[in-house]
């Protein structure tokens, strides 16, 4: 059960692939779609697998990626994500 | 791809960039992005009021970030930025005054602003984004290029050995250094808080691929070929004699934290020193529309 997701801005990815690398889980690969530049951009393969930690967003040089966290069940937002 | 929560998504690093100027003009597969990330996360968990920050970046690719910021920032001459921000931290104290530049600027070109900044121990946070090459220029050879590395002005590989920056600024003085690459978004994140909340002159070096110029001419295709490099060959060895820790092409990257010591800084000798003739400089009016009015006040000419 997935803990969490991404968000992608696609059209500020430039396809460098540093998120795909370093996800700890495997959870992204970059699609065969392109963006308006031509690049292309990464989306959930395996969505399950997320666990929200960010670190796709810690990596991404264009700051196109954002990971964040589910609530909890109880109804709490997750720590520090909620707006 | 669809999500389902029912809040809005916001990335935090947005708060300090000017998203107007986003996409950046860095390659695909560079590095400084990557470093900006850690500096912002660090930032905003220091709680720093984001108007006392100031950055100042002199010329080249990670000169840019100074624009990216959405603080105040200055875009300075080619290798003055630790001059200006020396005269910025002297003017207003209060400030958090942070040097964010490139190799080529800060230890070439402006090498002696460097290693003076340390000597007086300014109180300042310099983070050089070492991508070994002149790379806005057109990929000539730096000082922090590696022996045999090939770049434009050495085709047959650099015969001069590289300038070890860590070493430097440490046998000048620095009361912190630390280097770590961009592969280690985690540990960069916690150093630069910790060197955030410090005082005197900090200095963290950054390795970050630069595959248009560096790379491509030394087997590192794109800036994912370097990323894998850095986490094969980088070696986590906190308090390393900086002597030890020279970047030699193809060994050991050593990273980590290597130089913490208190010193006292520049301003709070010249307190010292200068006693009761220390006279800091009045109030400075506020951004508010009453500003006008505060500074006729306090003004007795």
């Amino acid at each position: 059960m997935a803990r969490g997701s991404v968000a992608v801005t696609t059209e500020r990815c430039k396809g460098c692939g540093f998120c795909v690398e370093f996800c700890p889980t495997k959870v992204l690969a970059l699609s065969s779609a392109f963006n308006a530049k031509g690049y292309h951009a990464p989306y959930m393969e395996d969505p399950d697998k997320c666990s929200g930690c960010n670190l796709c967003g810690m990596y991404c040089p264009d700051f196109a990626i954002y990971g964040y966290r589910f609530p909890k069940e109880t109804g709490e937002p997750a720590e520090g994500k909620q707006q | 791809m669809s999500t389902t929560v029912d809040f809005p998504i916001h990335n935090p690093v947005e708060d300090i960039l000017r998203m107007d100027r986003i996409p950046t003009i860095w390659c695909p597969g560079c590095g400084i992005g990557t470093s900006v990330n850690s500096f912002a996360y660090a930032l905003l968990s220091t709680g720093i009021e984001l108007k006392k920050v100031a950055i100042v970046s002199g010329i080249g690719c990670s000169g840019r970030v100074s624009g990216y910021t959405k603080m105040d920032s200055f875009h300075v001459t080619h290798g003055r930025a630790i001059p200006f921000a020396t005269g910025l931290k002297l003017a207003n104290p209060e400030l958090t005054v942070v040097v964010y530049s490139g190799d080529g600027d800060l230890t070439s070109i402006g090498g002696n602003h460097l290693i003076h900044a340390a000597r007086r121990n300014m109180d300042l946070l310099v983070v050089c984004v070492n991508n070994m090459i002149y790379a806005m220029t057109g990929g000539q050879a730096a000082a922090t290029t590696p022996g045999a590395a090939i770049s434009t002005t050495t085709p047959y590989g650099s015969f001069e050995p590289e300038l070890n920056i860590a070493h430097l600024v440490d046998a000048a003085g620095a009361s912190f250094v630390a280097r770590w690459t961009v592969f280690h978004v985690k540990m960069l994140e916690k150093t630069m808080k910790e060197a955030l909340s410090k005082k005197g002159f900090r200095f963290i070096e950054v390795l970050s691929p630069c595959p248009t110029l560096y790379g491509r001419r030394n087997n590192l295709a794109d800036g994912l070929a370097a990323m894998k490099d850095y986490k094969e060959r980088s070696k986590i060895r906190n308090g390393a004699p900086t002597h030890e820790t020279a970047l030699v092409q193809g060994g050991e990257i050593v990273v980590g934290k290597f130089v913490d010591r208190e010193r006292p800084d520049y301003l709070t000798l010249m307190r010292q020193q200068l006693g009761a003739n220390y006279h800091p400089l009045p109030p400075q009016p506020d951004e508010n529309p009453e500003a006008g009015v505060a500074k006729e006040d306090c003004c007795s000419c």
